[in-house]
């Protein structure tokens, strides 16, 4: 599904990925592991396309199609979906009236009528449902005044609503107390299907818990230095990140 | 001939048909002589920096149309708000329209300027208010000059006006230039609530000039609720004069919404007669092309604990200008003023240009004063994060500025005229929303 071969990307000329091989198959759910400053969200911005970040070498693609020269929206087309880490404030603008819009959008690239209201709303009913998310949440501004939490429960409602393809959830767990990320993992987990997947960004092996990956990936210094199970990430929650990068080192 | 020597000469040719209003003949002589010496304003005055009104000043108006013009109910529906009852004053080329308007005199006077300017009933309201409040410039003279027809408006006191009054001016095609000189009276007495929605609208591509004045008085603890609605052809442009006098306790709110028209000066001040008043001022500018807007305020407090609150949002695309002159006066008596005034912008094209200024003159010591400005771009984050989610950017632009622009409207007060405003400014910015869960 999502191919990356080599990937160097720098920000303002300071190279901060150094060569990142990837290949993610439908299905599957990776995490990517890393300490502070590693590039784990550069990566994830890359991949959706942030134009701050430039990308100088090797390829992204995305079933088959090379994904480094679309446009952010086009990507999203295609099926890729970023929960943001810091979602953004809109005042004025509605939960409700946001994702009506990006369906409608999506749809539209697709060469779709707008989705009829009735059916909007019944979608909207369920997955508020099962994200156990409040109906008066829904008419108030966007991530305006929300918590941590509540910001990432309904980054975690607009995967929901928009069924992508490959979701990357960028520090999900961030903000959130064990209640939340209960909800928040049981919801991700309740769309896991075979034709689509999952890539998670995370400092802390908790949420691993509740989203049990297929592989684990360590990103130190802009690479991916280790790759293994589900068992690498209690691995690293025991010993922490130093002895990957001694390891790398011998 | 240059437009004021026809003006003034006109004036002279009409004076005869001045006689049949008592008490304001005076007055009219007073103010065209005004009128002759100071003329129009140019951009010589401090005032006037950034507008001009030389390109809109070369039309020859005619000032007095032969007739009026017949529209119908369906013709103006559309610029009514027509969804609520309201009392509807219509105005045809400066001429009031009987059957499209609706009027009253049970307990509330919501009629003409010039049936109160002839009858006797009226003559000690015109004589305690009538061109008291606007101050002795060009344009106001002009207006008072000249001006024949308005609303004239009586909220008697403990009365809470029983439904919205909505002022609309058309001007049709009859004539090849037109000039207006609408004249409103509103008077609200002790006690009492009155909404007003005001709206200048030209339905021809004839050049139109409409210089209105209007004179409000607030009551001790009266309320009013002001709307004003600019949205017109880009052959219209509009001299909007307003002068506000509250006394004690009254609170007075006034929302401008300027969305078109080839110019528009809104020149909006307040006197505050009184202790613990409320005064505010909102607009939401959204303009194109070469459009251009210019707000100047003036708040004059006056007497000690009173507010007052300045809100102003614009949006400027393509060579659009925008102005915004703020002007805020603290008297040495008017202590514990809380004074609040914001004026936050968005060029969308690198050749729209916004001239921004506040002035605060205090010289009370212990006051609240606070005022900010902000010129800018959209937020790149946002707009990262709008396109993330399938919006193409042309989209995530308009929306994060209908973003930006819908939340002035939090504070209107007439739901239909919030949802029409709603709807003009997602049209504006090409925006498709209404979606109520």
């Amino acid at each position: 599904m999502l191919t990356i071969k080599n990937l160097h990307a720098s920000i303002e000329d300071k190279e901060i990925l150094k060569g990142i091989n990837l290949e993610i198959k439908p299905g599957e759910v990776h995490a990517i592991m890393g300490p502070n400053g590693s590039g784990k969200s550069t990566l994830s911005s890359v991949i959706a396309g942030r134009e701050e970040y430039e990308m100088t070498e090797g390829e992204i693609t995305f079933e088959g199609e090379d994904l480094s020269e679309m446009d952010p929206e086009e990507r999203a087309h295609k099926g890729v979906f970023l929960s943001f880490q810091y979602p953004v404030e809109i005042p004025g603008v509605s939960v409700t009236n946001f994702i009506k819009t990006a369906i409608n959008a999506q749809r539209k690239a697709h060469g779709k009528e707008d989705m009829p209201a009735n059916e909007m709303l019944k979608m909207i009913r369920e997955k508020s449902e099962m994200l156990a998310i409040d109906r008066k949440f829904l008419s108030r501004s966007l991530n305006e005044g929300f918590s941590g939490g509540e910001k990432k429960r309904n980054e975690i409602f607009q995967m929901a609503m928009l069924d992508p393809k490959l979701s990357i959830l960028d520090e999900t767990d961030s903000g959130l107390d064990i209640d939340a990320l209960k909800i928040v993992a049981d919801g991700v987990n309740k769309l896991r299907r075979e034709d689509n997947a999952v890539l998670l960004i995370t400092h802390y092996q908790r949420l691993l818990n509740y989203i049990v990956p297929d592989v684990v990936h360590v990103l130190v210094d802009g690479k991916i230095v280790k790759s293994g199970g589900k068992e690498l990430a209690l691995e690293l929650e025991e010993r922490g990140y130093d002895w990957v990068k001694q390891e790398k080192t011998v | 001939m240059e437009l004021k020597d026809k003006l003034v000469s006109s004036f002279f040719a009409l004076e005869e048909e001045f006689d049949a209003e008592n008490g304001i003949y005076d007055i009219r002589n007073q103010a065209i002589k005004d009128f002759e010496t100071l003329g129009f304003p140019n951009r010589k005055d401090e005032n006037w920096k950034y507008t001009s009104l030389n390109t809109i000043l070369k039309h020859d108006y005619s000032l007095f149309p032969k007739k009026e013009d017949a529209l119908e109910y369906r013709d103006i529906k559309k610029y009514l708000i027509h969804d609520i009852d309201t009392y509807n004053l219509v105005f045809i080329d400066g001429i009031y329209s009987s059957h499209l308007s609706q009027t009253t005199h049970d307990k509330i006077d919501v009629c003409l300027m010039s049936s109160a300017l002839s009858k006797d009933k009226y003559r000690p309201l015109i004589e305690n208010y009538y061109n008291k409040l606007a101050p002795k410039t060009g344009l106001n003279s002009l207006n008072t000059a000249f001006a024949r027809e308005g609303a004239f408006i009586h909220i008697h006191k403990n009365l809470q006006a029983d439904k919205p009054i909505q002022i609309i001016n058309f001007a049709t095609g009859n004539e090849s230039a037109l000039m207006l000189q609408p004249r409103n009276l509103i008077m609200v007495d002790e006690n009492s609530h009155v909404q007003i929605i005001e709206r200048h609208q030209s339905l021809t591509d004839h050049p139109v000039l409409t210089n209105s004045v209007t004179e409000l008085f607030a009551g001790k603890r009266a309320f009013v609720d002001y709307y004003k609605i600019q949205n017109d052809k880009d052959s219209a442009s509009l001299i909007d004069n307003t002068f506000i006098e509250q006394q004690g306790e009254s609170n007075v709110s006034v929302h401008t919404f300027s969305f078109g028209g080839k110019l528009t000066r809104n020149n909006l001040n307040f006197y505050q007669k009184g202790e613990r008043i409320d005064s505010t001022m909102k607009g939401v500018t959204i303009i194109e092309d070469k459009q251009h807007v210019d707000h100047n305020t003036l708040v004059h407090h006056i007497e000690p604990n009173c507010e007052s609150h300045q809100d102003y949002k614009g949006i400027y695309g393509d060579r659009s200008t925008g102005v915004f002159n703020g002007k805020v006066i603290v008297e040495k008596e008017a202590q514990k003023t809380n004074a609040y005034q914001a004026n936050n912008n968005i060029l969308a094209d690198d050749k729209a240009t916004i001239n921004s200024k506040p002035q605060l003159e205090i010289f009370a010591d212990d006051v609240k004063c606070s005022h900010g400005c902000t010129i800018g771009q959209l937020d790149e984050e946002a707009l990262f994060y709008l396109q993330s989610r399938g919006i193409p950017r042309k989209e995530a632009r308009g929306l994060l500025m209908y973003a930006f622009a819908n939340n002035v409207l939090e504070s209107v007060k007439i739901p239909e005229v919030k949802k029409r405003i709603n709807k003009l400014i997602a049209t504006k910015l090409g925006v498709e929303l209404g979606f109520n869960l």
